[in-house]
């Protein structure tokens, strides 16, 4: 049995000028190295909880607890920092600064964390081999990551997330501007990649079609209590 | 620093904003320096031009009018004084030297000075310095004429050429003299003042080619030929001439003599202090000056104005940029100083261009000034109190610059980890 890597417990958020928290989430965990499927709709309170994981927002009650870091008893920058040392992030769609080439885009979160920089080792290096694993083909490295097709933007995205190895990659539907043969080989690069880097994966997508492919799912409108808004 | 460096790839993503940004900051400071430095300039100009002349005496009129057409030639007299009223003065106790000037004529725009020797040898420019004959020589014969440095330059002069005055001060003159050319004796060194656009001739040279024109025409048959005037030359002298020009032999002496020849009881004079009456001047176009200012700084606040607006319309087109900052560790001061880096960045270099825009103006419209008005302008750094107005402007660009920061900090703890667009 492998070790806890987040923990959530007796969660609870409220957005300031509602009256009903959007999130009460009695328990989440995540072990280190796992990869969890989490089925959310929208409306399921997801971006809040990720908001709430990614440290961007603190929690009303309840904890958080990466290992033995509780993110809601860190300060704004603190939770900056943790962020930016340990959580890789993926969005839907529009993830790179577009006037930046593809290498720099993969080097971003160095430049907010000396530690990840650290891990990340030679940092034009590791955003190179990333690159590769992600199967982007060279010629596209020193690009404007505007150039990009969107299945290619979404792999450096991936790349981005893992660079310097994070405890935790948060990827919030990157697949669903993608085909369906795109996606699974976008998930099998993925995959491969966070391995490598030993990562854990939280994904939140409403296509539980993938879901079959991760080591576990849960269903967000089941485990939240709170009162989810259409 | 790293973030240094993505403010400066965001800005040149934007380039064409930022440098519409820059042009418009660029100009109102330009406009602003420029007001600044000509208003220094053109004063220093003037008053370099009448450093060593203690009192100018003409006929009866507004001091400063006596001294914009007897010095710097800006406008014409409208009385003359009389040559013995001229020979009275120069024989007072207090007066070391009188400089005669008979004005009227013209040579392709320049203006024509009947004058005497003394004219070279006491008149003082700039600081304290005396004329000085580049090429040749001071007029020797009656029809030899010296010319001034600008004069010889933009008419392709050399010493031993002959011209022809022309008659009244237009650029363009119907009537010429040209019954009597005048050789050029000398040419003088540069002065940076209306010397170096005027032409001289002795008294008597004015004199002889007026002979004949008391109405103002040429009588026909009336002038003498050349020969014949020389013979009278030391007998010519004009009835009346404009103006004089006296140094005393003590400072103190000045307002008293003052004081004497504005009560002159042969004739009606008016005596003027260079010096006195350019702040007279001053002040007439102070309040022209002061709108002026009014009118650059309203013009700053306007560029000012413009980058908060490129700024705030660009926010909203960045939120994407900044969620992808702060999902990958940028915290929400940092990205507010993106913001006023960015702003600090842009009224800097709107700023240094402003600044070369300004001396760029100043150096392009120096020869025009000193052409039309006999003022030169020289291209100086701006004084201490410009730079320090600059600096308060970088300020306050910084300052309006927090109001997209604030709004963009908050924001960025609104948004959380959404990509909104």
């Amino acid at each position: 049995m492998s070790e806890t890597l987040l923990h959530v417990q007796d969660l609870t958020f409220t957005w300031p000028g509602d009256d009903k928290p959007v999130l009460v989430l009695p328990e989440l965990k995540l072990d280190c190295g796992e990869k969890l499927f989490l089925f959310g709709p929208s409306g399921s309170g997801k971006s809040t909880l990720l908001a709430l994981i990614g440290g961007l927002i603190r929690p009303g009650q309840g904890s958080i607890r990466f290992k033995d870091t509780d993110l809601g008893r860190l300060s704004g920058p603190g939770r900056d920092r943790f962020r930016a040392e340990h959580l890789g992030v993926i969005f839907q769609q529009f993830n790179l600064l577009p006037w930046l080439d593809v290498r720099a885009n993969v080097a971003l979160p160095c430049r907010f964390s000396r530690a990840r920089a650290r891990r990340a080792g030679p940092v034009q290096a590791a955003a190179e081999r990333l690159l590769q694993g992600m199967d982007l083909d060279r010629s596209l490295w020193s690009r404007r990551a505007d150039e990009l097709s969107v299945g290619q933007q979404q792999r450096v995205a991936a790349a981005r997330a893992l660079i310097g190895q994070p405890a935790l990659v948060l990827a919030d539907e990157p697949t669903s501007a993608l085909d369906s043969d795109r996606r699974s080989q976008f998930l099998d690069l993925l995959f491969g990649q966070a391995e490598a880097a030993g990562s854990s994966l939280l994904f939140v997508s409403h296509d539980r079609e993938l879901a079959s492919r991760f080591d576990r799912q849960l269903d967000l409108a089941e485990i939240n209590q709170g009162g989810v808004v259409a | 620093m790293n973030l240094l460096r993505l403010a400066w790839g965001s800005l040149l993503n934007r380039r064409f904003a930022v440098i519409l940004t820059i042009c418009t900051i660029a100009l109102s400071i330009g406009l602003l320096v420029l007001v600044e430095q000509m208003r220094a300039e053109v004063r220093q100009g003037f008053y370099r031009s009448v450093s060593g002349t203690d009192l100018i005496v003409g006929a009866r009129t507004a001091p400063v009018q006596l001294l914009l057409y007897s010095v710097f030639g800006i406008g014409d007299a409208t009385n003359n004084i009389s040559f013995q009223t001229y020979q009275e003065l120069s024989e007072l106790r207090e007066v070391a030297w009188a400089v005669p000037m008979a004005l009227g004529d013209s040579h392709r725009g320049f203006r024509v000075v009947g004058t005497s020797a003394a004219f070279f040898e006491h008149f003082q420019y700039g600081n304290r310095q005396p004329l000085r004959v580049a090429d040749g020589q001071v007029f020797a014969d009656l029809f030899e004429v010296v010319v001034g440095h600008q004069v010889a330059r933009q008419l392709g002069y050399s010493v031993g050429d002959q011209i022809v005055l022309a008659h009244g001060t237009g650029r363009v003159s119907l009537q010429q003299h040209d019954d009597h050319p005048f050789t050029i004796s000398g040419i003088l060194a540069p002065t940076a003042t209306p010397v170096d656009q005027q032409l001289f001739v002795s008294l008597a040279a004015h004199q002889a080619i007026h002979i004949g024109w008391e109405t103002g025409m040429q009588r026909p048959g009336a002038a003498i030929d050349p020969d014949q005037a020389r013979a009278r030359a030391e007998t010519l002298r004009p009835q009346s001439i404009t103006s004089v020009l006296l140094g005393l032999t003590s400072r103190a002496a000045v307002f008293g003599l003052q004081r004497r020849v504005n009560d002159y009881r042969a004739e009606a004079l008016t005596a003027v202090m260079p010096g006195i009456t350019l702040q007279e001047l001053w002040r007439i176009t102070g309040l022209a000056e002061q709108i002026l200012r009014v009118v650059a700084g309203l013009v700053v606040l306007a560029g000012l104005l413009g980058m908060l607006t490129v700024l705030l319309t660009t926010l909203n087109e960045r939120r994407r940029e900044m969620a992808i900052l702060r999902a990958n560790g940028a915290r929400p001061v940092q990205i507010a100083g993106l913001l006023v880096f960015e702003a600090g960045l842009i009224a800097a270099a709107g700023i240094a261009v402003g600044l070369l825009l300004a001396l760029g103006v100043q150096f392009l419209a120096a020869p025009w000034l000193l052409a039309n008005f006999g003022v030169h302008v020289g291209v100086s750094l701006p004084a201490l109190a410009v730079w320090q107005v600059l600096g308060g402007i970088w300020l306050a660009g910084i300052v309006v610059a927090l109001v997209p920061a604030l709004l963009a900090y908050r924001r960025t703890l609104a948004d959380g980890m959404q990509i909104r667009t």
